[in-house]
């Protein structure tokens, strides 16, 4: 530090006066003279006011120089996603022509979805500790009792007999204790051997401090677990040395080690690179962390959620989390909080020290260019094992693309995705494969099928009625095709458009031919038109997607209101988006089929359903009619 | 003494050192001379570390916001025609006060800044939607402006705590 050599001239210049004051005092009398000491002490006082002031008024004004590259990394890295959100609407504040808009309550109304997750009001984030258990399956989320935007979390809680008709329950857990005092955050179950379940949360304590909890179903024997009971050990895991106290959240399911141990795994990060710690328990009382972690990624930043299961390389049935063997591979997953986006990669897991090394490190965890569950919008997912199906199922947190002035006024935010089946790609072997659960099939009302060849740019309204709460599976196919300029496409539907398509969300396929005359195909979501508000973000999502030799091109699009859940080749790319329309609402929502090739003409043949809600609301007597059957 | 002189010593470093903090950070963000200028007038930027730093920002949020409808309620009646522009105007400087500033305070606070950023982002977003609300005859625009740059430094601040 150079301010160091700096001060050093002056305090000598001060020196005489104070050696000479303290040793002219001879040491009985040293306390008396005390105005000596407050003129020293306050002339210190001025001269380390005016260092300071010094110091800190040359500055450069402008940073050239040697930190420009750290600057201009660090720029980029701070760029990140959120400003390419705001970036458009900061535009619009300069266009002098642009409309004045303002929401008002049928448009705001329109956007709550008929057959999505979520609570009556107010604001929602990650899923929770699901699970299913005496006949019912439960979801916990992380939940806002006062207000539209995150704060005050506690854990909401609901059940449901086929993941799709929910019922509201009381708050599981409250901020009651010192280790929870400040949000009941995010958390996962575990079944123990003889069917119990045990719940780790993570709490933010009285001082800030995340720390991992542990917590049971009061009564076992209550098929709605609706009450839950703290341990009075908790917390059961502070965050380690060199760990820190804001950086240990959210742990996972626990899986069997080959010692009969449970095991689990817990995201954090050290400086820049993420990581998942592991720690080994008898009791999910007390725990042994392994000095390796389970895996690490660079410049990945902080890993939330993170989640470690198995997946069959034969078979599409799930697998409960325990299981290992030669049949199975291992998926880490997590969140990154840097860029609110959910990676996963496949590998392989080594028991016998906990650690797990991806098949391809190139597109490791975290990876910009690796492997996601969606993307789109989804966040903070968690999969759990179904064991009264044989399925291993995927949750997502879908938040708002509005404006919170917007959540505000319509008093609620956030959505839940429908819940996915996921399994590992036999095909492939490369990507997992997700699926809206079979029972929202439950919901289809009259359906129409159709087969339209359409020649390159032209659209076709699709009469099916009433559009915004629809089920659409569609098989494509081209014929021709643009050779000199190597594209086909885009093609496919314009969703929750109003008749003059002045509102329209595109779910498409785009197929590029290149150089080697191979085909690639690429699976999008256009939002960019979706909406005339100028306070929304309208992005445009895509991903390249699998397709194998003598695959027709399918897609699947759940429209639901405000949300739209697109899968490309059943499952193998998946995106969810939020679209605010504030003309192609109630009535007037329509559905187009879409060809933009230039030279190819496609052939979709395609079935449209009606989607009944779900009706989702509270639970009440009625609701519990029969009597709940017992794993 | 000889202690006086040690302690003069390192509160002068400890000093020197906060203002290197201050201009470090300011450095990462998009506008160093306001980002510099905000730190520096708080009394609490002197010691705080970059999550002190976002919050501090946070506060800055807030006090522009307040000004701003303080600003809107007299221009219902100086100028009683833009009634709809500063009813829209209303609406989103009160979410900046009452959701964004105590999403922002609560996240940075506990240590999940994403959802810091969403607020503080937000707090952009609600100006430059009042400001468009005017049809390019705004009486806000050095205040919404400015609400847009401080919401910029306070997102680069809070990235740096993710």
């Amino acid at each position: 530090m150079a301010s160091s050599e700096s001060l050093l001239p002056v305090t000598s210049q001060h020196d005489p006066l104070s050696e000479s004051s303290s040793n002219s005092i001879p040491e009985t009398r040293r306390r008396k003279p005390t105005k000596v000491h407050l003129v020293v002490y306050s002339g210190f006082l001025l001269i380390a006011l005016y260092i300071t002031l010094i110091v800190t008024h040359t500055r450069p004004v402008s940073t050239k120089g040697a930190n420009d590259e750290k600057t201009v990394a660090s720029r980029a890295r701070l760029a990140g996603v959120s400003e390419k959100s705001n970036e458009h609407i900061w535009k619009m504040s300069d266009d002098r022509e642009g409309e004045a808009f303002a929401w008002n309550n049928t448009m705001l109304s329109w956007q709550r979805t008929a057959f999505h997750f979520q609570p009556e009001k107010n604001w929602m984030n990650d899923p929770d500790g699901p699970l299913f258990y005496k006949g019912w399956y439960h979801f916990f989320y992380q939940y806002n009792p006062n207000a539209a935007v995150w704060g005050d979390i506690v854990w909401g809680h609901a059940v449901s007999k086929d993941l799709i008709h929910w019922l509201h329950l009381p708050f599981a857990m409250v901020p009651d204790q010192w280790y929870d005092a400040n949000g009941v955050w995010t958390g996962s179950a575990t079944f123990l051997d003889d069917g119990s379940i045990v719940m780790l949360y993570t709490g933010s304590t009285d001082k800030f401090v995340q720390v991992q909890n542990l917590a049971y179903p009061e009564d076992p024997n209550d098929p709605l677990l609706l009450k839950w009971t703290k341990f009075s050990g908790n917390p059961v895991l502070e965050p380690p040395p060199g760990i820190g106290d804001k950086d240990f959240r959210d742990p996972t399911t626990a899986w069997k080690t080959s010692d009969g141990k449970w095991r689990i795994t817990i995201g954090s990060k050290i400086n820049r690179t993420g990581i998942s710690l592991v720690y080994d328990t008898v009791d999910f009382k007390t725990y042994e962390k392994h000095d390796i972690l389970l895996h690490q990624v660079p410049n990945t930043g902080m890993w939330e959620c993170v989640d470690f299961y198995p997946v069959s390389k034969t078979k599409h049935h799930g697998l409960d989390t325990s299981v290992n063997g030669p049949d199975v591979r291992h998926i880490v997953k997590a969140s990154m909080d840097d860029t609110r986006i959910d990676h996963y990669a496949i590998g392989t897991y080594y028991d016998s020290n906990g650690t797990w090394v991806p098949d391809n490190p190139s597109i490791d965890v975290g990876i910009s260019t690796g492997l996601r569950y969606d993307y789109g919008k989804f966040y903070a997912s968690k999969t759990f094992y179904d064991q009264h199906k044989g399925r291993r199922i995927l949750w997502g947190w879908i938040g708002e693309s509005d404006s919170e002035a917007a959540d505000v006024q319509k008093g609620w935010s956030s959505v839940q995705a429908i819940p996915r089946t996921v399994v590992l790609d036999t095909k492939t072997r490369k990507n997992l494969i997700q699926w809206p659960v079979k029972e929202i099939e439950s919901l289809r009302l009259r359906s129409k099928k159709f087969h339209k060849k359409i020649g390159p740019g032209t659209v076709v309204p699709v009469n099916v009625g009433p559009a915004d709460q629809i089920d659409i599976e569609a098989d494509c196919e081209t014929s021709g095709g643009a050779t000199l300029r190597g594209a086909l496409g885009p093609f496919g539907f314009s969703v929750l458009a109003d008749q003059s398509l002045s509102e329209q969300t595109l779910v498409y396929f785009y197929v590029t031919k290149g150089k080697d005359s191979k085909l690639k195909t690429f699976f999008c979501t256009d939002t960019s038109k979706s909406t005339m508000a100028n306070d929304v973000v309208k992005q445009v999502y895509g991903s390249f997607v699998p397709v194998l030799k003598g695959e027709k091109l399918t897609m699947r699009i759940l429209v639901d209101h405000s949300i739209v859940e697109g899968f490309g080749q059943g499952g193998r790319t998946c995106i969810t988006s939020r679209v605010y329309p504030t003309k192609a609402i109630y009535g007037a929502t329509k559905l187009f089929l879409f060809n933009n090739a230039t030279d190819a003409t496609v052939t979709a043949s395609f079935k449209v359903w009606q989607m009944n809600s779900a009706f989702i609301h509270p639970f009440s007597a009625v609701d519990d009619l029969v009597v709940p059957s017992s794993t | 003494m000889k202690m006086v002189v040690v302690m003069m010593i390192m509160m002068v470093m400890a000093m020197v050192s906060e203002a290197n903090m201050i201009e470090q950070t300011c450095k990462e963000t998009p506008d160093f001379n306001l980002c510099v200028s905000l730190l520096d007038s708080d009394p609490r930027g002197s010691s705080a570390d970059t999550s002190g730093l976002a919050l501090i920002l946070v506060d800055k949020i807030k006090g522009l916001a307040t000004k701003t409808l303080k600003e809107i309620n007299t221009l219902y009646k100086k100028r009683p025609e833009l009634k709809q522009a500063l009813d829209e105007c209303s609406r989103r400087y009160n979410t900046i006060l009452k959701a964004d500033v105590p999403e922002a305070i609560e996240a940075i606070s506990k240590g999940v800044p994403k959802f810091g950023e969403d607020g503080v982002i937000d707090a952009g977003v609600e100006a430059a939607v009042c400001e468009g609300d005017f049809k390019g005859k705004s009486p806000l625009t050095s205040l919404t402006k400015s609400m847009q740059k401080v919401s910029n430094v306070a997102r680069a601040i809070v990235r740096m705590l993710l």
